[in-house]
């Protein structure tokens, strides 16, 4: 939160491999305060993974990356970079949230407890204080009635909404989001995405891996198409969707759309 | 489900429920008919053969020295061998997963040792440790060759204790125990860690928690759900070990306590049984101790108490 000038998110030449498989050949992006950045591609293209590399769930293998202009996962001093401890890496995690494709809430705490187990735990927030901003938060995402329910009898979409509220305990100042609504049935997207709008609306810096083109189209700022490893195109949602640049773009929206 | 059939013009009335003929199972009553059969025969063993001196045996069940081997023995031993054994076995399992490979290998070596190693053996082991020295000293280790090298005569020690009262029996029989024990536990821990989805240490680190958070606060408390079960099998396995100190030698145990009244009455049979007895009733109590543990850590998981059915599907039951 403290630079207010410059990118929220810039990457440079951003490289990651598994084992022989290049996922990421060089990825070049840049965030800005307040936007909404959609990434969109076929699976195997990189996003999620350029998504994990941003929190550090994921080591870079070449480029920089840097949050709030603080490189990720290292501190440099002249040219030599030296890893940061975990608990350092912990500090820059705690300004990001992230929201998972499969929620992945604690299910042995009630929706409430999820809420509260960060600010509790990572800020040392006084319980009463985490309890009544995380009721707060469950009540901003819809969920008033819901904080003394474990996570297994709530309906997927209500979980994602926990997930979301959860991420938001911890104050953070981007928001990471792994294709939020491809584990859902298709009637309960609509209640996630509202979520998400809103979110979008109020100024939250948002990246958001999806299929979801109609949003990607509302809400986004911009929109990133990948395909094997690398950023085949970028720019205006509207314009990339109604008229794409490249080959791979146009046959990539005309089976999604 | 049935607001249509209420209605009265909702098209055909709802049909009668079946009435069918159930299926007869003749097996079931042949083989009710021949256990009857056995468990009277039992029965009337237990009752007419005088050899089982129900009397005598209910008389010397609870003599003192029974009852003190029971408490400062098998009791005690079976306590403080779980708690150091679990203590021990998570320290061991999270070692194990470490990514530090002097760590994960040392665990492993150690695993390898205490569950090679039968416990009678490990019990006759700590039992002669005092062969090995006469006391057993804290210090700096190696002070003597460190002090030899320089020629000098140096002292690192702050504390030493004589070996026969350091290694009591008692202690002999608990490390025995523990240290086995542990090398079991440490199997089972990892066993539950490794059943955790990843995804939860994942949304834990993203929410900037460390380390030691995410392990004593997502991953064992749902680990537990895959680490009870086995544990009170571990339970119950190292209450009945515990007869084995008699090894060490540590005699005061209920096992060796009640033979020993057998033998001196020439009535060994009846001290067997209630033996048996003994055991059957302590493991019991273990085993409501297990079902409370298990509902606690089931939190999310079974929805207020009812599990689903794992292995039949809805026809199959009954």
């Amino acid at each position: 939160m403290s630079e207010t000038a410059g990118p929220m998110v810039r990457s440079e030449q951003v490289h990651k491999s598994f084992g022989r498989l290049e996922v990421l050949k060089g990825i070049d992006l840049e965030v800005a305060q307040g936007e909404v950045m959609c990434l969109i591609g076929p699976s195997g293209s990189g996003k999620s993974t350029f998504l994990r590399c941003i929190n550090h769930l994921e080591k870079i293998d070449a480029g920089r990356l840097w949050v709030n202009g603080h490189l990720v996962g290292y501190r440099q001093k002249g040219d030599k970079l030296y890893e940061l401890r975990d608990r350092e890496v912990s500090a820059q995690r705690r300004e990001i949230g992230m929201v998972f494709q499969r929620f992945n809430l604690f299910p042995h705490m009630t929706a409430l407890e999820n809420v509260m187990e960060a600010p509790v735990r990572v800020k040392r927030t006084p319980k009463a204080r985490a309890r009544e901003r995380a009721g707060a938060l469950l009540e901003s995402v819809g969920l008033g009635d819901k904080v003394r329910t474990y996570p297994s009898a709530l309906s997927g979409g209500q979980q994602q909404r926990v997930a979301i509220a959860r991420a938001l305990a911890m104050e953070p100042s981007l928001m990471l989001f792994d294709e939020p609504t491809s584990a859902l049935d298709p009637e309960l997207v609509g209640e996630v995405l509202d979520v998400m709008k809103r979110l979008a609306l109020d100024g939250m810096t948002m990246i958001v891996v999806t299929h979801e083109i109609g949003f990607a189209r509302e809400v986004g700022d911009s929109l990133v198409f990948m395909d094997g490893g690398v950023v085949v195109e970028k720019g205006v949602p509207r314009d990339v969707i109604a008229d794409p640049k490249h080959e791979r773009t146009r046959s990539f929206l005309s089976k999604v759309l | 489900m049935t607001e249509p059939d209420k209605t009265p013009d909702a098209g055909p009335a709802r049909p009668a429920p079946i009435k069918a003929v159930p299926v007869r199972h003749p097996g079931r009553w042949i083989s009710v008919a021949v256990l009857a059969v056995l468990a009277a025969m039992f029965v009337h063993m237990l009752l007419t053969n005088d050899k089982f001196g129900w009397a005598f045996m209910v008389d010397n069940m609870f003599r003192p020295p029974v009852i003190e081997g029971l408490l400062r023995g098998t009791i005690l031993l079976t306590v403080l061998g779980m708690v150091i054994g679990v203590s021990l076995g998570v320290v061991v399992a999270v070692m194990r997963l470490s990514p530090n490979p002097v760590l994960s290998g040392t665990a492993w070596l150690y695993t390898w040792f205490f569950r090679a190693v039968p416990r009678i053996v490990l019990l006759v082991l700590f039992g002669n440790l005092g062969i090995l020295y006469q006391s057993y000293g804290l210090g700096i280790p190696f002070d003597e060759q460190i002090a030899d090298l320089f020629g000098v005569s140096f002292d690192g020690r702050f504390l030493e204790v004589e070996a026969r009262s350091l290694l009591t029996p008692f202690i002999a029989a608990l490390l025995g125990l523990a240290l086995s024990e542990s090398a079991y536990m440490a199997e089972i821990v990892r066993a539950g860690i490794q059943s955790v989805d990843p995804g939860q240490s994942e949304a834990a680190q993203a929410l900037g928690m460390s380390r030691t958070q995410i392990m004593r606060r997502v991953v064992l408390p749902q680990a537990m759900r895959v680490i009870i079960p086995p544990t009170g099998n571990e339970t119950i396995a190292l209450l009945k070990d515990t007869a084995l100190v008699a090894f060490v030698p540590l005699s005061v145990e209920l096992f060796f306590q009640l033979e020993a009244v057998g033998k001196r009455t020439f009535q060994v049979f009846p001290m067997y049984v209630s033996a048996c007895l003994w055991y059957l009733a302590l493991t019991s109590v273990l085993m409501v101790g297990q079902y409370f543990l298990e509902r606690r850590f089931g939190r999310g998981v079974a929805v207020s108490g009812r599990t689903r059915p794992r292995i039949f599907t809805a026809g199959s039951g009954r």
